[in-house]
């Protein structure tokens, strides 16, 4: 296309240009903040924008003068994972969640078209919050598939604004992933900094629990109930972990663009381990000062700003913190390079601490900490240390001789299920057992909770003891075992022998 | 060849349903009126591939190379090999797409009848395989939505599905279909009510007449139906035809 050349000389001239305009845009009287900024009829070429997939930020217009901007944006809809073997079917600004990134300048003429791929099942449109105007686009945007809208604004207010589809219904256009943010820059620009990037939080309503693998379709009645089975940074569970990690080095100044597109739930946005040096609260024009947590608004963004000193992996959350760990709200910032001691020290001591328990009674315990820390742990440390655990945890309900409370409590001594099955008291520990089951000849029917309070090491130990005991057939179980069956998901209740 | 092509596998049955008042998820009066579906009579299956094309074959100004493009735009039948030939991604026997409005209007006349209204459209399809309304079913809303969820990357499979209490096919899960008043969902037929005659374009309108939850999975019909213009075709919109009573 024409324009698209056009555009391309323009970007050239531009790069080319770059460090003296950027010196003419500092020099430029800076604009009131908070009136309109018409700053009359676009001029130069038409610029295309340069849009990014999340996280990643256009580079600074670098411009001190209002021009036209062309910007494309295609719908897609397409399946893409949402957790390890589970995906939904997004619909997206881009074919990505949340959608691309949107730089212009204040007083920029906006040229906006909304593309819809052909393949695509539903109608969409677009409502810009940088937008002055009916529906914010949407009323001028409405597309079917294989169709294109065109609509024209002016960018007179600055900030960070979402965008997201306003088709009806709206909530599931939104619940799907349409949303994205576009940065409407000041007259004299931001600030340069290190690094920018792009998050953007979600809820999703998906018919299956969490993590319940397969093609999960959306759930129209958790939706309205606002009981999301994920809520997310940038549209899947491990968007921003691992190799995928934001990345920074110490001493450099990080800005996130962090935006909530909802549909439904209101962000508690916190890095663990940092302090927001900004925080341009709601994306508004004042700065707010040494943050801990921001509240992002569904259908609102914030610009947050801090300086790394410390090496290490920093944690983003919404610190509405089950949403964090049980729900997916995770990513994480790794920040490389040397480390200052005398802001953080790392981990300086490192001793057992056991508090009014470890002494006379769980000095076995201790013993058998020690030896497995050492790698030394024996069987004999085992078993010594599992009955004082045992004494305090089991002997309650299965009483200190193993014997059990006939009809209530199974016996643990001379156990038909635990001949049968050695290993299997690891599940019953971790996972509990509830319904029938049938011990030495008699049927037990009740609930034992599932004892997660105890770590590996602990269960290990009780349940060499046990083995150990009472005409049990002998063993050892390992720590590592039960680590295992802890990853793994709790067994049905299943009638024993 | 075309001859093979050009019979339909099945017969272009209508089947009578005898309408009554219903709760349609446009209100006739913008609130809560129900509409009233007088009798009338729906092609049991959308149109195919093979039947539009023995359609174009009697009426050459039908022909994807002859068309008026004020009747049809650019993508008209596009996925057709040729002007009269099918082949390999337009299967005989698939619900024909492509077409637009006033070509599916053209294809009715044909046959002695015209598209359906909105409120036909919608009184069939409340049906499932045992009851004339099962709207209130969340069985019924899930085969609706899940059609929604899948991309049309793939082709489309043949009509034929299950029929439903009527014994109409694939009134759900195989294509969008064109109805006679698409372009009048939404036009309010009052000014002075002042009913936002924008409401299913943007933010939170179209909830605005949500009479109940199961509503939205029908009113994405309606926002896709008025998304279009009448030359305009897509992928996977398709239509049948209606006659009235005998």
């Amino acid at each position: 296309m024409k324009q698209s050349s056009l555009s391309l000389l323009t970007l050239l001239a531009l790069a080319v240009a770059q460090p003296s305009l950027a010196a003419e845009a500092a020099t430029a009287p800076p604009a009131s903040s908070y009136v309109h900024g018409d700053f009359g009829p676009p001029r130069g070429d038409p610029i295309k924008a340069f849009l990014t997939e999340p996280p990643k930020v256009p580079a600074p217009t670098y411009r001190n003068y209002p021009a036209k901007v062309i910007v494309e944006l295609e719908v897609i809809e397409k399946e893409l994972p949402i957790s390890e073997g589970v995906t939904y079917t997004f619909w997206t600004f881009g074919g990505t969640v949340p959608g691309r990134f949107i730089r212009v300048r204040q007083g920029d003429t906006v040229e906006f078209h909304l593309k819809n791929n052909p393949n695509n099942k539903m109608p969409h449109n677009i409502d810009l919050h940088g937008v002055t105007g009916p529906g914010g686009g949407a009323a001028s945007s409405f597309t079917a598939p294989g169709h294109e809208s065109q609509f024209t604004f002016k960018a007179l207010n600055q900030g960070i604004y979402v965008y997201h589809c306003a088709t009806a219904p709206v909530g599931m256009h939104v619940g799907n992933g349409m949303y994205g943010l576009i940065l409407i820059e000041p007259p004299e620009g931001l600030a340069p900094v290190d690094h920018e990037y792009y998050v953007m939080q979600g809820d999703f309503y998906t018919t299956g629990k969490y993590r319940e693998k397969g093609l999960q379709p959306f759930d129209m009645e958790k939706a309205i109930d606002e009981k999301p089975t994920y809520v997310l940074f940038n549209g899947a569970e491990g968007s921003l972990t691992g190799d995928k990690a934001l990345t920074a080095k110490t001493n450099e100044t990080v800005r996130i663009f962090i935006g909530n597109g909802g549909p439904n739930l209101v962000s508690s946005f916190h890095v663990i381990g940092e302090i927001f040096d900004r925080v341009q609260q709601e994306g508004g024009t004042k700065i707010q000062e040494n943050v801990q947590t921001t509240l992002i608004p569904a259908g609102g963004a914030a610009i947050v700003e801090f300086h790394t000193e410390v090496p290490g992996s920093y944690v983003l959350v919404d610190h509405s913190i089950f949403r964090a760990f049980n729900k997916g709200a995770l990513a994480i910032l790794k920040v490389d390079g040397p480390p200052d001691k005398t802001i953080y020290s790392g981990k300086e001591v490192d001793s057992v601490y056991l508090g009014d328990r470890s002494a006379p009674n769980l000095a076995a315990v201790t013993q058998a900490t020690k030896a497995a820390a050492a790698g030394k742990l024996t069987k004999e440390d085992q078993i010594k240390a599992g009955q004082q655990l045992f004494a305090g945890t089991c002997s309650v309900c299965h009483q200190a001789n193993g014997a059990g409370l006939p009809g209530v409590f199974p016996p643990l001594a001379k156990s038909s299920l635990i001949a049968a099955e050695p290993k299997r008291p690891i599940d019953i520990v971790l996972h509990g057992l509830t319904g029938k089951v049938n011990v030495n000849g008699q049927d037990y029917n009740s609930v034992m909770p599932p004892m997660t309070q105890l770590n590996d090491d602990e269960i290990a130990n009780i349940l060499t003891f046990v083995l150990n005991n009472w005409g049990n057939p002998g063993g050892r179980v390992e720590a590592e075992e039960v680590a295992k069956v802890r990853a793994e998901a709790a067994k049905p209740a299943a009638p024993a022998h | 060849m075309l001859a093979l092509f050009a019979t339909p596998s099945f017969a272009a049955d209508y089947v009578a349903l005898p309408g009554g008042t219903f709760a349609s998820v446009l209100p006739a009066d913008e609130k809560s009126a129900d509409a009233v579906v007088l009798p009338f009579r729906l092609r049991s299956e959308p149109v195919t591939n093979a039947e539009y094309l023995a359609f174009v074959t009697q009426h050459p100004e039908w022909r994807r190379e002859r068309v008026a493009r004020v009747f049809a735009e650019a993508r008209y039948l596009a996925h057709w090999q040729a002007d009269l030939v099918l082949g390999g991604n337009a299967p005989p026997t698939q619900p024909v797409t492509q077409v637009s409005w006033f070509a599916a209007q053209a294809y009715c006349e044909s046959e002695g009848a015209r598209l359906p209204l909105w409120n036909e459209w919608e009184f069939a399809a409340a049906a499932d395989a045992t009851r004339s309304d099962a709207r209130s079913d969340p069985l019924w809303r899930e085969a609706m939505l899940s059609w929604y969820a899948k991309p049309s990357g793939t082709p489309l499979p043949g009509i034929g599905g299950a029929a439903n209490v009527y014994g109409l096919r694939d009134m759900q899960g195989l294509v969008w279909e064109w109805v006679d008043d698409f372009n009048a969902l939404l036009v309010a037929s009052d000014s002075r009510d002042q009913n936002d005659p924008d409401r299913l374009k943007f933010c939170g309108a179209g909830a605005l007449n949500l009479r109940d939850r199961e509503n939205y999975a029908v009113l994405m019909r309606v926002a896709m139906l008025s998304s279009l213009k009448a030359a305009d075709t897509t992928i996977n919109l398709g239509f049948r035809c209606a006659k009235p009573a005998q």
